[in-house]
């Protein structure tokens, strides 16, 4: 038998510690989508209407973002900017390189997303004298959007995850907190364990949260 | 009045639409008719702004709707457009679909535009349905739902691409009810379409077009019952044997 012996009660006195760092998560992981989805939208758009310098900027970035560790574009942004003399602190080193990441997965989920909305669609509404941003906007966008929700949701989720890689520069988010809290109190599997069900339940509640979200401004899915 | 005149129009190479002229006046209903791949669907669209053309030039009440100083949107609003595809908007309820375009184009208070919508879906005669997804609606009713929502828009013309091609038999008549109604409040209407008793019973006159040109153009008795060229000849013979 093992004789690791559990002792909860000490890990449990770095709770307030790691509930800090959960708080870092949830930000990097929301704010990081804000910014994805804000920036993936138009390039996603144009790289469907597959046309021009933004087409070719939108397919090089998802081609960079998917075909590389995540590790190493945080690192980049960290370490790149920091050799041309932009010292950025680890918060924003780890929210650039996720919303970099995010915008590269993003862009091929919308784009996928628009292939299945039937042209006919966006023309009805330029038919009614929409501008194309008013037609992609009211008419596009919400069907879109219940058709990619849940590949949105597992990139949010993916991006959850990846914001731990802030750790490796010195962010103290859920991960960075439980790495230095069990390196004073010993309890390394109690205080990791603790972190990754932070990690689930968090999970759980920004799902809950999306979906509340959606309810809110388009109805029932 | 809607003055077409020149039109040329080509996708790449092939040339559709070669050299178009043609007038819609004031409360008239024009049908275009024409075998498949003449041109007529391209010319509608044209005229709606929705494709641009090579040559030519297309006037809506006088105004170029290519020139650059004007807005096609706003153009738009003039035109509706109903097309032969179902395109009724899936994620709106039949309300909403037809109160959009005035709520985010014309900028009317959603109030009033609700109350606006419920007046052109009793209209078209799915006062009734106002709650319904799109999905729920038979395709019929889905047509009518389509041309409620261009008429809110409270345009000067109408163009229909087809609008019934694509219905089941007994689904027809309620949809060309309805454009019979809008012609005898006196809409301009634009009809494209392969049903050849519409065109007989509701026409004021009749284009033909063939390969990107009009060959024949005037009254339902003129085009219709005393075709002139060969080509009008054959189509109709072809289409009353039938
Ligand atoms: N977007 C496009 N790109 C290239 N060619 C096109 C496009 N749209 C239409 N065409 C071509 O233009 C020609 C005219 O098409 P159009 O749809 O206007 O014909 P139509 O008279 O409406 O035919 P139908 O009765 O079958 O609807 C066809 O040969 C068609 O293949
Ligand atoms: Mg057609």
């Amino acid at each position: 038998m093992s004789d690791y012996h559990f002792h909860w009660v000490m890990a449990l006195r770095d709770l307030p510690s790691l509930l800090q760092g959960a708080v870092v998560t949830l930000q990097l992981t929301i704010l990081s989508m804000i910014i994805g989805v804000g920036v993936s939208v138009p390039l996603a758009v144009m790289r469907w209407q597959g046309r021009g310098v933004w087409s070719g900027v939108a397919g090089a970035w998802v081609d960079v973002a998917r075909n590389t560790p995540v590790l190493l574009q945080v690192y980049a942004v960290y370490f790149g900017l920091g050799a041309y003399g932009f010292n950025i602190s680890s918060y924003a080193a780890t929210l650039l390189a996720i919303s970099f990441n995010n915008i590269g997965y993003l862009i091929e989920i919308f784009r996928g997303g628009l292939a299945t909305v039937p042209r006919y669609q966006y023309i009805s509404g330029r038919s009614l004298g929409m501008s194309a941003t008013q037609a992609y906007a009211y008419i596009v966008w919400p069907q879109l959007l219940r058709i990619v929700f849940y590949s949105v949701m597992t990139q949010m989720i993916w991006a959850m995850l990846n914001t731990s890689l802030g750790l490796l520069i010195g962010l103290r988010e859920l991960a960075g907190a439980a790495e230095q809290a069990q390196s004073v109190n010993y309890r390394t599997l109690e205080t990791f364990a603790m972190a990754a069900l932070l990690y689930y339940l968090m999970a759980k509640l920004l799902i809950l949260g999306a979906e509340l979200l959606y309810a809110r401004l388009y109805g029932r899915r | 009045m809607i003055e077409i005149r020149n039109v040329r129009k080509s996708f790449g190479e092939t040339m559709i639409l070669n050299g178009i002229s043609l007038d819609v006046h004031q409360g008239e209903l024009l049908c275009l008719i024409g075998g498949s791949g003449s041109g007529k669907s391209t010319l509608l669209q044209c005229i709606n702004g929705l494709e641009p053309i090579q040559g030519g030039e297309i006037l809506v009440d006088g105004v170029d709707i290519c020139s650059k100083s004007v807005s096609i949107n706003h153009l738009r609003r003039k035109v509706g457009m109903v097309f032969q595809q179902y395109e009724a908007f899936p994620h709106l309820t039949a309300l909403e679909n037809v109160a959009l375009a005035p709520r985010v184009v014309a900028k009317v208070p959603r109030r009033e535009a609700l109350a606006n919508a419920h007046r052109h879906l009793t209209h078209v005669g799915l006062g009734d349905k106002a709650s319904f997804y799109p999905r729920n609606l038979s395709g019929g009713q889905q047509q009518r739902l389509a041309i409620a929502r261009a008429l809110a828009m409270e345009p000067r013309y109408m163009l229909f691409d087809e609008v019934t091609s694509a219905l089941d038999p007994e689904l027809v008549a309620e949809v060309l009810d309805t454009m019979r109604t809008l012609r005898r409040e006196g809409m301009t209407m634009v009809v494209v379409t392969h049903d050849m008793d519409f065109v007989r019973e509701s026409a004021d006159r009749v284009a033909f077009l063939s390969a990107g040109e009009i060959c024949e153009i005037g009254s339902v008795k003129q085009v219709m019952m005393n075709p002139q060229t060969e080509i009008v000849q054959k189509f109709l013979g072809r289409r009353s044997s039938s």
